[in-house]
C-alpha cells in the first residue's frame, strides 16, 4: 500500500513540506501525493528527483494530479 | 522547454524590462516594485494624499492580465479560495508596509543591488532571515488551510479590477490623482508599461517566478530552481545598467532609498516572513490573483490598504529616512506576522507532542 499525502489546495511550499516529511519520515517504499495545481506537481516532482527518488505523474479527475515517489536505491 | 530553461528565460525577460522601464521614464531603480508600484495605484484613488506617488501604474494590472491570459490559454485557469482569506489580507497589508519602509518590494530588492546600491544587501539578509523564521513555523506544520474550488466568477473579480484600473487610467477622470512632481510622476509611456507588465505576468506565470520562493526552496530543500530566476533578474540588470546606467556604487544618495541599515533590515525580515507564510512574494500574488486564486486576489487588496495606510499614516520612509510610525508599524507587523504564525501551526506541534508530528504528515 503506498503511503498517501493528501496536499490538495495548500499554498507553496506546503505540498513539498509533506512530500519532504513523508519520505524522511515513512518507511513505505511508494508515496502518493495528491496535488490540485501544476506548480505543485512540479514542485513535489522536482524535491523527489532531487531525493533520489523515481517520480511519476498520473492526472487524476478535476485537474489534479498523483505524484507518485518510489524510492529509488539511495532515498 | 524544460522548467530551468523557462525560469532563466524569466528572469532575464524581468531583469531586462525592468531596465527598459526605468530608461523609458520610471524611476531610478524601480523599473518596476510591485509594492511601490500598488502604493502608487492607491494614491492615485485617492486612499492616499501624498502627492508625489500618486499613479495607476499599468505595470500592475499588465501583471495580472498577463497571468490571466497565459493561465487561461495553458488550462491552468482555477478559480480557487478559502484559505484563511482575512488572515491573508493582514498578511499583505503588512508585508508592504515593510516593503515601504525599505523602500521596495524583494523585486526592486534585486533591482537595487543591480544598480550599485548596496543598502539593498542590508535588506537581503533581513529579507532571508524573515524566510528563514517563516521556514520554522513550515516546519512545525504552519497552514493557512486548504483552498477549495469556487465557482468561476471568483476568478474574474481581480482581472476584471486590473481592466477598471486601466479604464480609469486611459479615461483619467477628475477623481484620479496623478503626481505631477517626485517619483510617481516619473513614468514610462503608458502603452510600453502595460505590455511589458502583461509580458512580465505572463513569463511568470509559466515559471512560477518567486523572490520569497527562491531563497525559501534553497533553505528548505536545497533547490536552486527558483533562486536561479532571482539571480538572472540581478545578472541580466547589473549587465544592462553598467552598458546604459545609471550605476552607481555605494550606500549614500542612492536613488528613492534611505541608509538607515537597521531599518533596511527589519522591513525586510516583515516583507520576507510575511511572503513565507503568504505562500509567494508580492509579484507572486498578483500572478497567482490572476491564475484565479480569490485568496491571492484579497491578499492584493490587503497590499492595496497598506499601501494608503502607509502614506496616511507616515509609515513609509522615504530618502530622508525612517519615521517613529514606520519603525512602530515594522515592530507590530513583525510580532503580527509571527503571532499568525504560531496560531497556525497545528496546536499539538506547537506544544511539541508525538501526535502533532503524526499529524503535521497527514494533514
Amino acid at each position: 500500500m503506498p503511503y498517501k499525502v493528501d496536499a490538495r489546495g495548500l499554498s507553496c511550499p506546503q505540498p513539498v513540506v509533506l512530500a519532504k516529511k513523508a519520505v524522511e519520515n515513512t518507511q513505505e517504499e511508494v508515496i502518493e501525493v495528491l496535488v490540485d495545481n501544476a506548480a505543485a506537481r512540479e514542485n513535489v516532482s522536482r524535491f523527489a528527483q532531487s531525493a533520489g527518488c523515481v517520480v511519476e505523474v498520473t492526472p487524476a479527475d478535476n485537474d489534479e494530479y498523483t505524484v507518485r515517489i518510489t524510492r529509488g536505491p539511495g532515498a | 522547454m524544460n522548467q530551468k530553461k523557462v525560469v532563466l528565460m524569466a528572469g532575464a525577460v524581468v531583469g531586462a524590462l525592468s531596465v527598459l522601464l526605468m530608461k523609458a521614464g520610471n524611476p531610478a531603480n524601480m523599473g518596476i516594485c510591485v509594492a511601490c508600484f500598488i502604493r502608487d495605484i492607491a494614491g492615485a484613488l485617492g486612499m492616499h494624499r501624498a502627492e508625489v506617488v500618486q499613479y495607476i501604474r499599468p505595470e500592475v494590472p499588465g501583471f495580472i492580465l498577463g497571468s490571466f491570459l497565459v493561465a487561461l490559454a495553458g488550462g491552468e485557469f482555477r478559480a480557487r479560495g478559502g484559505s484563511s482569506p482575512l488572515v491573508r489580507f493582514v498578511l499583505g497589508f503588512f508585508v508592504v508596509l515593510g516593503a515601504l519602509v525599505f523602500l521596495g518590494c524583494p523585486l526592486r530588492m534585486v533591482l537595487r543591488l543591480a544598480g550599485g546600491d548596496l543598502n539593498a544587501l542590508t535588506g537581503l539578509a533581513g529579507f532571508a532571515v524573515g524566510i528563514w523564521i517563516g521556514l520554522f513555523f513550515l516546519r512545525n506544520g504552519f497552514s493557512l488551510g486548504r483552498s477549495t474550488k469556487l465557482q468561476s466568477s471568483n476568478g474574474y473579480v481581480l482581472p476584471a479590477v486590473a481592466v477598471a484600473l486601466l479604464l480609469l487610467l486611459l479615461m483619467a477622470p477628475a477623481f484620479i490623482f496623478f503626481s505631477e512632481k517626485g517619483p510617481g510622476s516619473m513614468r514610462a509611456p503608458w502603452l510600453l508599461a502595460l505590455v511589458a507588465g502583461v509580458i512580465v505576468g505572463a513569463v511568470a506565470q509559466r515559471s512560477r517566478l518567486c523572490l520569497a520562493g527562491g531563497i525559501r526552496d534553497l533553505f528548505l530543500i536545497g533547490d536552486p530552481h527558483l533562486f536561479r530566476g532571482f539571480v538572472m533578474i540581478f545578472v541580466v540588470a547589473l549587465v544592462l545598467n553598467m552598458m546604459v546606467g545609471p550605476f552607481k556604487l555605494g550606500f549614500v544618495e542612492q536613488p528613492v532609498a534611505h541608509s538607515d541599515g537597521l531599518w533596511n533590515f527589519l522591513g525586510m525580515v516583515l516583507v520576507g516572513l510575511g511572503s513565507v507564510l503568504l505562500g509567494g512574494c508580492p509579484l507572486r500574488q498578483c500572478i497567482l490573483a490572476g491564475e484565479g486564486d480569490a485568496d491571492a486576489g484579497i491578499t492584493f487588496l490587503g497590499m492595496l490598504t497598506g499601501g494608503a495606510f502607509a502614506h496616511n499614516f507616515s509609515i513609509a520612509a522615504s530618502p530622508t529616512g525612517v519615521t517613529p510610525t514606520g519603525k512602530l508599524a515594522v515592530f507590530i507587523g513583525i510580532v503580527v506576522v509571527a503571532v499568525i504564525g504560531y496560531l497556525n501551526m497545528p496546536r499539538t506541534v506547537a506544544t511539541g507532542t508525538k501526535e502533532g508530528k503524526q499529524h503535521a504528515i497527514q494533514s
